[in-house]
């Protein structure tokens, strides 16, 4: 199922299956979810900034074959972007020995996202406002703000064995 | 094919940037950092970014964007956004910024717009 892949210096392995996959998650019964995996793919990306385009290529790849039309996918690429260079540069200092994990699982009526650094950890309370008056002209400060906006849900979570785990759903529309 | 393209005409006394491509963190951001920064030691102060070509910003870009207007400002030029897409007005309106950036979707009315 793992099937690591080399290209240049750039390591990145790639896991994806198809089919239903039960899971368990209380957010899912709060959405409103099946709880049934139609498919997920799991990316393990440097900490380099040229693994946010590696990361959104993948993902975006993976909305196309799922189906998800294109406005939900602009948001989403947006998302995962931020979120992939967040861990990469806030959380594992864009230290190379560092891994980002992205996870993506499309469900029957949503889309998960999890995106996993090996950092010490940040307090999101601590994140100002970037449309407050004081801060619009600053600038960095939006990716957090875009991601909040473009998905339904975006959380933080502390991980056991260390770093941080963002989790970001988007609520699709169904026919 | 680098993430973004600049290229650079003279109309009269404003220096017009034709851009295209991606403006996101790493090389599109630089690319743009760069230009302005050319742009100033030459003197070039007042400057109109051609967005048309610019399918794809992200924070960064964004960030990037403010970075120059608040430089050229300081030099006492002036920074003027054209022809945005319709995601990159989204993203200005969501960002309260839209009303910080003079934006024209009309080259000459832009470029009349100098003082």
């Amino acid at each position: 199922m793992l099937n690591p892949r080399s290209s240049g210096s750039f390591r990145y392995s790639f896991v994806s299956t198809q089919g239903p996959h039960e899971t368990a998650s209380p957010m899912l019964s709060v959405l409103g979810m099946t709880g049934v995996t139609v498919e997920q793919t799991e990316l393990k990306l440097p900490s380099r900034l040229d693994a946010v385009a590696q990361g959104a290529n993948a993902v975006a790849e993976f909305l196309a074959r799922a189906g998800v039309g294109e406005e939900a996918a602009f948001g989403i690429d947006m998302a995962v972007r931020e979120g992939i260079a967040n861990a990469a540069i806030h959380g594992n200092k864009l230290d190379e020995e560092k891994i980002v994990t992205v996870t993506i699982k499309k469900f029957a009526d949503s889309l998960e996202i999890i995106v996993r650094d090996q950092g010490s950890g940040f307090d999101v309370e601590t994140v100002s406002d970037p449309t407050a008056e004081g801060n619009i002209m600053k600038t960095s400060g939006r990716g957090i703000f875009f991601m909040r906006n473009f998905m339904d849900e975006v959380s933080w979570s502390v991980l056991p064995e260390g770093g941080t785990a963002l989790r970001m759903i988007k609520k699709l529309e169904t026919s | 094919m680098a993430e973004l393209n600049i290229s650079e005409r003279q109309a009269g006394d404003v220096t017009v940037l034709d851009m295209s491509g991606k403006i996101t963190i790493g090389e599109g951001s630089v690319a743009l950092r760069t230009a302005v920064r050319r742009m100033l030691e030459e003197g070039k102060k007042s400057i109109l970014l051609n967005l048309a070509g610019v399918n794809y910003i992200d924070s960064s870009g964004i960030g990037e964007l403010v970075s120059s207007y608040t430089a050229i400002n300081k030099d006492g030029g002036q920074l003027k956004l054209l022809n945005l897409t319709q995601k990159l007005q989204d993203l200005l309106t969501i960002t309260k910024l839209l009303t910080v950036f003079d934006v024209y979707e009309s080259e000459s009315e832009a470029l009349s717009s100098y003082n």
